[in-house]
């Protein structure tokens, strides 16, 4: 190639650079083989601990779930794994309706008109949905109600704070000011919230009501359709996808249908070839940064697509049937493990008569201790709170447990008797 | 070939599939007021079903994996299959994010060396490995400087743009309260100097560029840039996404950027996943850090550790600590290649764009005098007379078994062709591109009405993207259902 080009290296192509900025050496370590790589990373990830799934019971935003074999099958597929954004549609038919799928799915589950093609994780996807808000009402706060995921809001102030918005809490901060109510549904703790009524708080002010609800549990709890919700949002992770330290997730939005314009991100549309075969294509790209540039309703331009297909095959493996099942699963183990736990003697309900879902704080005597025995034995016990809540006393001993379908009955039994002794 | 939807497969009748009893008793019940009134209409299909239905959607995918992909500004190099089974080690995999750190030496060791590996290529002081994806990395970076000139008491309220950038730039500096200016290019194709310093002024708090900007041309001008708009108290953003011509050979840091972005998934090979996830992270100067998304990654003689501890930072851009899975098959990248296999897959990938655009000199047109760097754009403008648009080229490519070159983009070339070769595809490839260009075009001129008739090959002819947008049909919804789309 440097013969038909008529050069004799590659640094005379290079003329354009000052040789101020060129760089003698770049200061890494020489290249590896595949055996030597794979052995170096191996070693990184034999300094883990990785928890049998059975044996993990804290959450707080992820959470062990049996992942149906199928999910990686799919999602393995080079032709998915290795393609790009699907800008030349006839060439990428498999991802576009893939996609399709994906926002009927999240559609269904939601209980809303439309959802877009993916975002990257709960917590921006509420940061988008405050930010839609705050463009559709032209006002400029929004209203956190209950016990938001500390971090979710931590993001939500980060985007606030640079878009220019504020970020109030609590019922008696909504006002005519107001634009979106913002309500985890399962809140931060487990705990439901009276969504309703938040609901209906908001509007009566003229705010969108945005809910942030947890996908499995809409197997057995009402959608944010069904309570009026404009906005939902979601983190996505436990359709199908590994915890993976905390990332690639998948982050979810839908709304009502007048709101379809102000959505972030890629949305797939059903359309047609001049012979009359269906087929798909991205489209309203005008909201959009490539086309609308600084007059976008977000940046967002790489997605979470190659998760959001392994939403879509989840929950076609579990169907309308089997969500509920594992919602419901989920619910019976996690109320049992509380009845149990709250049984034991210095261990009780942190919010007493509050319903949850499959997540639920108790309070405890020797919280790091008891943690430390439940690990001796190979569990990954409860999420203490107190970290993110420094100026809050009566949540330092209050410890956040989960159940889903992974954790059997044994694995219950072998945590309430490790936590009994005393 | 087309596939119904996985809701016109469903079958009504099929039992659920097998899972486990809840196996405990409790007399709990979920109260009636939160219960879900009409179940969601998700599809029941069995597991063959399932699998033949998306194996099906996958062969209707054009992908990296089989064929060329030279989407400009993409970077679709291959993706090592190595990495994919070390992200899917049970070690990475199945680590819960709220694990004790005593517990995830291993994964915060590899966050650590990446970040330094980063810095080294980039010439960053530190990085934060945060961000979910490029434009994600590019408000993270935006965020970072507006929080430094209002820790200095400045409220700076103008972010300049070249217009021949992307449009992830203007998009990000809007998301994130600035008014944003254009700077013009020349008829070099890169940034006006002249323009630049007409619009330069206290009020500006950084100016975005990417270098080798999106034409593939190398901002030669680059230091004399700097110092203008240091000269002003604004910062330089580095925008990462044509990284992939510079590694080893020069960095961004030496250049005068004050803070960079880059593109895991572009530079640093790991998949695209037909549109995310990706990963962003963002290096800044010494200057910078205190304002770095929390929490960072700490060293302490053997022991790493989470630091939440700083006051100054902008904060979290996203929960937890980023796209771990999609950090690990980096890593394996970067020492798979070492500092040798980066620099030579620059220098690679430079050679392979230049190759390329020789080749195709006499079909398109070249609007800017080469050398290129590791992309260039052409244009397809000669070919309007004949009623043929890039459009009808990159429809033409598909039929030839081709993924299409990035089309209409950047704005300021009229049918614009921009091509990326990356440094992983071998001169044969290369060549059976240039031959199908060449024919192309000149079918474009002997019978232009082929060309608009693109392509016949593909499980679909060309989609009607104006109807789609109309009238949008954006979910499936089952017949006779009174809920029409919106």
């Amino acid at each position: 190639m440097l013969r038909a080009l008529g050069v004799d290296s590659v640094e005379e192509l290079l003329v354009d650079l000052p040789t101020a900025v060129r760089l003698e050496r770049l200061d890494l370590p020489p290249g590896l083989s595949e055996l030597e790589t794979a052995a170096s990373l191996r070693r990184l990830a034999a300094r883990n601990l990785v928890y049998e799934d059975r044996l993990c019971f804290r959450g707080g935003g992820v959470y062990r779930r049996f992942i149906p074999a199928a999910v990686q099958a799919v999602i393995s597929r080079p032709e998915f794994a290795t393609a790009y954004t699907p800008y030349q549609a006839e060439a990428s038919q498999g991802t576009l309706q893939a996609i399709f799928e994906f926002q009927t799915l999240i559609a269904e589950l939601t209980a809303l008109d439309v959802a877009n093609a993916s975002l990257y994780d709960g917590a921006t996807a509420l940061a988008e949905a405050a930010m839609m808000a705050v463009v559709h009402t032209g006002r400029s706060e929004v209203v956190v109600v209950g016990h938001l995921h500390p971090e979710y809001e931590e993001v939500l102030r980060c985007y606030a704070a640079g878009r220019g918005f504020v970020v109030g809490s609590g019922l008696e901060r909504i006002s005519e000011r107001t634009a979106a109510v913002l309500v985890q549904q399962p809140n931060f703790f487990g705990l439901l919230e009276d969504v309703e009524e938040v609901t209906e708080l908001a509007h009566r002010r003229g705010a969108l009501a945005v809910a942030c609800v947890d996908p499995i549990s809409l197997g057995l709890l009402a959608p944010p359709g069904e309570y009026g919700a404009d906005i939902a949002v979601g983190e996505g992770q436990q359709l199908g996808l590994p915890p993976s330290f905390g990332g690639p997730h998948l982050g979810f939005v839908a709304c009502r249908r007048e709101l379809v314009r102000r959505l972030p991100g890629r949305l797939v549309g059903q359309t047609s070839d001049p012979r009359g075969r269906r087929g798909f294509v991205l489209t309203l790209t005008a909201r959009e940064q490539h086309i609308r540039r600084e007059r976008a309703t977000s940046n967002i331009c790489t997605n979470h697509s190659l998760c959001a297909l392994a939403a879509s095959v989840y929950l076609t493996y579990l169907g309308p049937e089997g969500l509920r099942r594992v919602a419901e699963v989920s619910f019976q183990r996690a109320h049992a493990l509380a009845e149990r736990l709250c049984a034991l003697p210095g261990i009780e309900a942190a919010f007493p008569g509050r319903p949850f879902f499959n997540e639920f704080p108790v309070r405890m005597f020797h919280v790091e201790q008891r943690l430390r025995r439940l690990d001796e034995a190979g569990i990954l016990g409860g999420l203490p709170v107190a970290r993110w809540y420094p100026r809050r006393p009566e949540l330092r001993d209050v410890v956040l447990f989960c159940c889903t379908e992974v954790n059997d009955p044994a694995a219950l039994d072998l945590l309430v008797e490790v936590m009994s002794r005393a | 070939m087309t596939e119904p939807l996985s809701f016109e497969k469903s079958r009504a009748a099929l039992d659920p599939p097998r899972l486990p009893e809840a196996g405990v008793s409790t007399p709990a019940d979920l109260p009636k007021r939160w219960r879900r009134r009409h179940p969601p209409r998700l599809p029941r299909l069995s597991e063959p079903e399932i699998l033949r239905h998306y194996h099906r959607l996958a062969s209707m995918n054009y992908s990296a994996s089989e064929r060329f992909y030279p989407l400009g500004s993409c970077t679709m190099k291959y993706n090592p299959v190595l990495n994919e089974q070390l992200a899917r080690l049970p070690g990475f995999a199945d680590l819960h994010p709220y694990q004790d750190e005593e517990t995830v030496q291993g994964a915060l060791e590899l966050m650590w060396r990446l970040e330094r590996a980063l810095c080294a290529i980039t010439g960053m002081d530190r990085m934060a490995l945060q961000p979910a994806a490029g434009a994600h990395g590019e408000w993270t970076a935006l965020r970072i400087v507006q929080a430094y000139h209002r820790a200095r008491g400045e409220e700076r309220d103008q972010v300049l743009v070249p217009d021949s950038a992307h449009g992830t730039n203007p998009a990000s500096a809007a998301l994130c309260g600035f008014t944003v200016v254009e700077v013009r290019s020349g008829a070099d194709g890169r940034v006006d100097v002249g323009d630049l310093r007409g619009k330069l002024s206290e009020r500006v708090a950084a100016l975005m560029l990417t270098n080798p900007n999106t034409l593939g041309l190398f901002e030669r001008d680059i230091l004399d840039i700097a110092e203008l708009v240091h000269g002003v108290g604004a910062k330089l953003y580095y925008d990462g996404a044509n990284l992939n011509a510079l590694m080893g050979i020069c960095r961004p840091g030496d250049m005068g950027f004050d803070a960079v972005h880059l593109n895991l998934h572009k530079t640093f090979a790991t998949p695209h996943g037909g549109g995310g996830p990706g990963a962003g992270p963002v290096g800044v100067r010494a200057e910078l850090v205190p304002f770095l998304p929390r929490p960072t990654v700490e060293r302490d003689g053997d022991r790493f550790f989470f630091d939440h501890d700083r006051p100054a930072s902008i904060g979290r851009v996203r929960s937890f600590y980023g796209n771990f899975g999609v950090l690990v098959r980096a890593f394996a990248y970067i020492v798979a290649m070492g500092g040798d296999g980066l620099t030579q897959a620059s220098l690679d990938a430079v050679l392979a764009a230049n190759y390329l655009r020789a080749r195709l000199a006499g079909a398109l047109d070249l609007p800017h005098p080469g050398p290129c760097m590791h992309e260039f754009v052409a244009s397809a403008r000669s070919l309007t007379s004949h009623g043929v648009r890039a459009v009808d080229l990159a429809k033409g490519l598909l039929d030839r078994g081709f993924y299409a070159p990035t089309v209409y983009f950047p704005l300021i070339v009229p049918e614009a062709v921009m091509i990326e070769p990356t440094e992983t595809e071998t001169r044969a490839t290369l060549d059976a591109f240039a031959d199908a260009v060449h024919d192309l075009v000149r079918t474009a001129r002997e019978r232009p009405e082929d060309l608009r008739a693109r392509p016949a090959h593909l499980p679909v002819g060309r989609l009607d993207e104006v109807a789609a947008a109309r009238r949008p049909v954006l979910r499936w919804t089952p017949a006779g259902a009174d809920d029409a789309p919106p």
